[in-house]
């Protein structure tokens, strides 16, 4: 007597997750990451505006008063990247999360809806996404700033939390249209004729099965929209658009902004060590989004 | 066929006027083009400011200030520049002339070589060559153009010039300083490092596409029917599975070259190359209205043409969606 | 009597390897087709029945293994170089799939397609030729304004049409041997009749031999001439439709044909139990796990095919059975 054990379609996505051992190393090195930058107070050695000692300080090579060397105005390059990763795997982070909010609701309604509706927001997501990106970020961030009243709700366009809702405006749309290529796909299978038969309401059915069952799209879109706003703050930082706060504050971007000059001046450690955590984050996302992507909807393409 | 293509060409205008009249919103109230030019011109007479807002259609009404630009748009009547006073047609043109050099090498190599590349890899799934290409694909992508461009521009420029004493790729502008006329061999030189860069984003994004697409058309019933038809191998790689694969690809690469001209900001920053991104950058940052706004309605209009071009395309290609 | 065999299988043998191990999804299968008859194949999802026949069409993936022989008009096709299988696909014998709308490629024409079979097996002929017999083909199996449609998609056609689209193509070059894998299966029942009698008129009129794969025993009662019962990847019953539906003689065969609804039955009789885990195969009988009739030898040794009155069979309790009367 054969017996098939089963196992739910959660723990085979885990499983197959797992198997992918870029993605899972990649979860490692980012949570890793993640608490370095939570416990900041301790992993830095220094404050992000704090000179690491009396002059001469300025362009230090990496050595042991400064692990990564110092910066421009003898700032150790440490833990300033400690705290640079910190605010922008923040904005990264809360951006995508409302990107990924608002672009599922607009993608459900689109999808389940269709007509009028779907096709409208189709054609505007379409002309905003074919449109050149940094061209459309730079004139809706100043668009966007100098609306007086916007600015006093999601601040001044060099603050931090006004980045986070320029990057959401941007990340809602491709996240939208994942959410409605599934749901549309969705809508034709017999569950859904079967509730609807049993005279569930159209929000009933939404909530109740097309947004559970559209999860793995939803977290695919949620991983990518997290690495896409970190690489368009950094973007950003690098014309020198990004999140300014005065007392020293710095981002990721910021100070992968400043490798455009060391690379004259041969200060290499300026360039290599922010530009390798920003790549580094990267990767490790895009790793993981893409076994996210492979667990929740397999092919039989890999050789198997 | 010819009815879709001429539908959506009949919604092309109206929404070139709408997007540019988004556009001149977005600009009046982000560059505020009277405080820039009073600011240039902190001395000028009430008449010139006039006659200044007349010609760029800054009149309080927005509806109506758009439509005074746009006659003059349209009539060639274009201001001048705030700063210095420029004629703005010719460095716009040659701005475009550069940027469309760079875009379509860029583009062309990066797309047919991303293509070719995605195909192989697609063929043995799973094999080493298949995680060589995906492996590579997810670098490029996942390392920023601007890091790809200023780590060339410090091997090519300070190394390699340190280590064998003359300058291979040169890094910035068309031509070296005070060259005049034309050279290709000068020319490609320049160009050739703002190329790869370009090319190599490009590459990766079309690889994994055209794997991804391939895989899936491979993975369908209908190989399996070519395939017990007996005919060759070559036939039903190319009859079938590349022109099916393509599909996709083609509409995105469409969409792609739509948004060359305004594209490559960040390469031809870096390489000093004096293109449509160079020109947007020093533009935006004067908050030059005059300037900026027949760069926007080039940038959008070839947007919107190759969205139009991508969609008649697609149509063409794949008989599905032909809906009359 | 019996006309000549055009397609002979014996002792074929189809392993796959998974991430799970080895998987036996063919193990020793003897199938004889002759000219211009109708070979029904029936069996269970899981029993082999198609992997039998992609093998020998050479369909496999390649790194299935495949061992045994496959002689088509005398020639063997296992280990044969590329350039003869192909030369037998689509010429000598073709294959029909279960699924017609996915089986067509959707950016080509129906007529081109039709054509694109034709000119790999007849290169002589010149494109108009091709496009001519391509709309009489589309005539034959049934295709109304044949010359107006060879110029649609296949999404501007029906399930039932699509599948007539389906036969036109592989009947272009008249093969020998013609396998549906489950042709009706994904039609509406009204349009099943229609394409059987579509295969049966191919068949009579070309003579082409079919192979008909089924789950199906009323489609088998309807059309076959001779069958083929599958399960477990071997063969546990062969013989003439008509004897086998009369006196079956394997149990499984026996359980297929009790489950059939049948007048004054009140409730349905089904074969309890599952079919075998092919990553591990019981050791003796394939069905003997779910038999009601099997002893300690039948879970413990692999029966072969043999004679049994005019049937063939792989139940080494057959006699035994028929004189217990048929019950356990």
């Amino acid at each position: 007597m054969t017996d098939f054990a089963t196992i739910s379609p959660k723990r085979m996505a885990l499983r197959r997750f797992l198997s992918h051992k870029a993605a899972v190393g990649s979860c490692v090195l980012l949570a890793l990451m993640v608490l370095a930058v939570i416990l900041s107070p301790f992993t830095a050695r220094y404050g992000v505006n704090q000179s690491v000692r009396k002059p001469p300080n300025t362009f230090l090579p990496p050595q042991k008063l400064a692990w990564f060397g110092t910066d421009d105005i003898g700032r150790d390059l440490y833990s300033r990247l400690i705290y640079g990763i910190r605010v922008s795997l923040i904005i990264g982070l809360f951006s995508a999360l409302i990107s990924t909010i608002v672009g599922c609701v607009v993608g459900a309604v689109a999808g389940f809806r269709g007509g009028r509706f779907d096709d409208v927001v189709m054609r505007v997501t379409d002309l905003f996404l074919a449109f050149p990106f940094l061209v459309a970020l730079l004139v809706i961030r100043n668009t966007i700033g100098s609306i007086h009243w916007l600015t006093v709700i999601i601040g001044d366009k060099s603050s931090a939390r006004f980045i986070v809702f320029l990057l959401a405006f941007f990340g809602w749309m491709g996240v939208a249209r994942i959410v409605r290529g599934q749901v549309l796909a969705l809508k034709e299978r017999e569950f859904i004729e079967a509730a609807r038969a049993v005279g569930a309401t159209r929000r009933y059915i939404v909530r109740r099965h097309l947004l559970p069952n559209s999860i793995g799209p939803i977290m695919v879109a949620l991983s990518f929209a997290v690495v896409g706003a970190i690489t368009a703050e950094s973007t950003l930082a690098f014309f020198g658009y990004g999140p300014q706060a005065g007392d020293g504050a710095t981002s990721l971007g910021i100070l992968v902004g400043a490798a455009k000059g060391a690379v004259q001046t041969g200060y290499w450690w300026i360039a290599v060590f922010p530009c390798f955590a920003l790549v580094l984050i990267s990767l490790a996302i895009n790793f993981i989004g893409d076994a996210l992507r492979d667990a929740t909807d397999p092919r039989l393409d890999r050789g198997e | 066929m010819l009815r879709f293509a001429l539908r959506r060409m009949v919604w092309a205008l109206p929404t070139l006027l709408l997007v540019t009249f988004l556009v001149y919103i977005a600009l009046r109230l982000g560059t505020d083009p009277l405080q820039s030019y009073l600011r240039t011109n902190p001395r000028a007479s009430r008449d010139k400011i006039e006659q200044y807002k007349a010609v760029n259609g800054l009149s309080s009404n927005y509806v109506l200030g758009y439509f005074h630009w746009l006659k003059n748009f349209v009539t060639f009547n274009w201001p001048r520049s705030i700063k210095g006073s420029r004629e703005v047609w010719p460095e716009l043109k040659d701005a475009l002339v550069n940027t469309i050099r760079l875009g379509s090498l860029a583009t062309f190599l990066g797309v047919v070589i991303g293509l070719l590349v995605g195909m192989f890899a697609a063929l043995k799934p799973g094999s080493r060559r298949d995680v060589a290409v995906n492996t590579g694909a997810f670098l490029g992508i996942s390392i920023p153009p601007y890091i790809t461009a200023v780590l060339f521009q410090l091997v090519f420029s300070v190394y390699w010039s340190r280590w064998f004493g003359h300058t291979l790729f040169p890094t910035s502008g068309v031509y070296p300083a005070g060259h005049t006329g034309f050279d290709l061999v000068l020319m490609l030189k320049h160009m050739a490092l703002p190329t790869m860069v370009v090319a190599i984003q490009v590459v990766a994004v079309y690889s994994r596409y055209m794997r991804s697409s391939l895989l899936d058309v491979l993975n369908s019933d209908f190989m399996r029917t070519a395939r017990s038809k007996g005919i060759s191998e070559r036939q039903i790689l190319f009859r079938h599975g590349v022109r099916n694969a393509l599909i996709p690809v083609v509409t995105i690469a469409a969409l792609d070259i739509g948004a060359i001209i305004g594209g490559l900001i960040i390469s031809e920053n870096i390489f000093a190359y004096p293109g449509m991104g160079v020109y947007f950058l020093s533009a935006f940052g004067t908050g030059d209205f005059p300037l900026l706004m027949p760069w926007m309605v080039l940038v959008v209009a070839s947007t919107l043409i190759f969205n139009l071009i991508a969609d008649v395309s697609y149509a063409f290609l794949d008989p599905r969606i032909r809906l009359d | 009597m019996m006309s000549e065999l055009v397609l002979s299988i014996r002792d074929l043998r189809v392993t796959f390897d998974t991430p799970l191990g080895p998987l036996e999804a063919v193990r020793g299968v003897d199938i004889d087709v002759h000219a211009g008859e109708m070979m029904g194949v029936v069996g269970e999802s899981g029993s082999g029945k198609s992997v039998t026949f992609l093998a020998a069409m050479g369909l496999l993936p390649h790194r299935a293994k495949i061992t045994g022989s496959v002689l088509l008009n005398g020639q063997e096709m296992i280990g044969a170089p590329n350039k003869v299988l192909r030369n037998m696909r689509g010429g000598l014998m073709s294959m029909i799939f279960q699924d017609p709308l996915s089986a067509l490629n959707p950016v080509h024409r129906v007529g081109d397609q039709i054509v694109e079979m034709l000119q790999a097996h007849q290169s002589q002929l010149s494109d108009k030729d091709a496009a001519k017999r391509a709309v009489e083909l589309l005539d034959i199996v049934g295709i109304p304004q044949a010359a107006e449609r060879a110029h649609q998609y296949p999404h501007e056609f029906s399930g039932g049409m699509r599948q007539r689209v389906v036969i036109a193509i592989a009947i272009a070059n008249n093969p020998k041997v013609l396998i549906a894998d489950e042709p009706t299966t994904a039609l509406d029942v009204t349009v099943q009749a229609q394409i059987l009698e579509v295969i049966e008129r191919v068949q009579k009129t070309f003579g082409t031999a079919v192979v008909l794969i089924t789950h199906d025993l009323g489609v088998i009662a309807r059309v076959a001439d001779r069958v083929n019962v599958m399960y477990a990847g071997r063969n546990v019953e062969k013989g003439g439709v008509d004897s086998l539906f009369d006196h079956p003689s394997h149990p499984y065969t026996r359980g297929l044909l009790a489950s059939l609804p049948h007048e004054g039955a009140e409730r349905l009789t089904p074969i309890t139990g599952f079919p075998p885990n092919m990553l591990m195969p019981p050791p003796g009988c394939g069905f003997a796990p779910r038999c009601s009739f099997a002893n300690d030898g039948c879970l413990t040794s692999l029966p072969a095919l043999r004679s049994f009155g005019d049937l063939e069979t792989a139940c080494l309790r057959a006699e035994q059975i028929v004189i217990d009367g048929a019950r356990p």
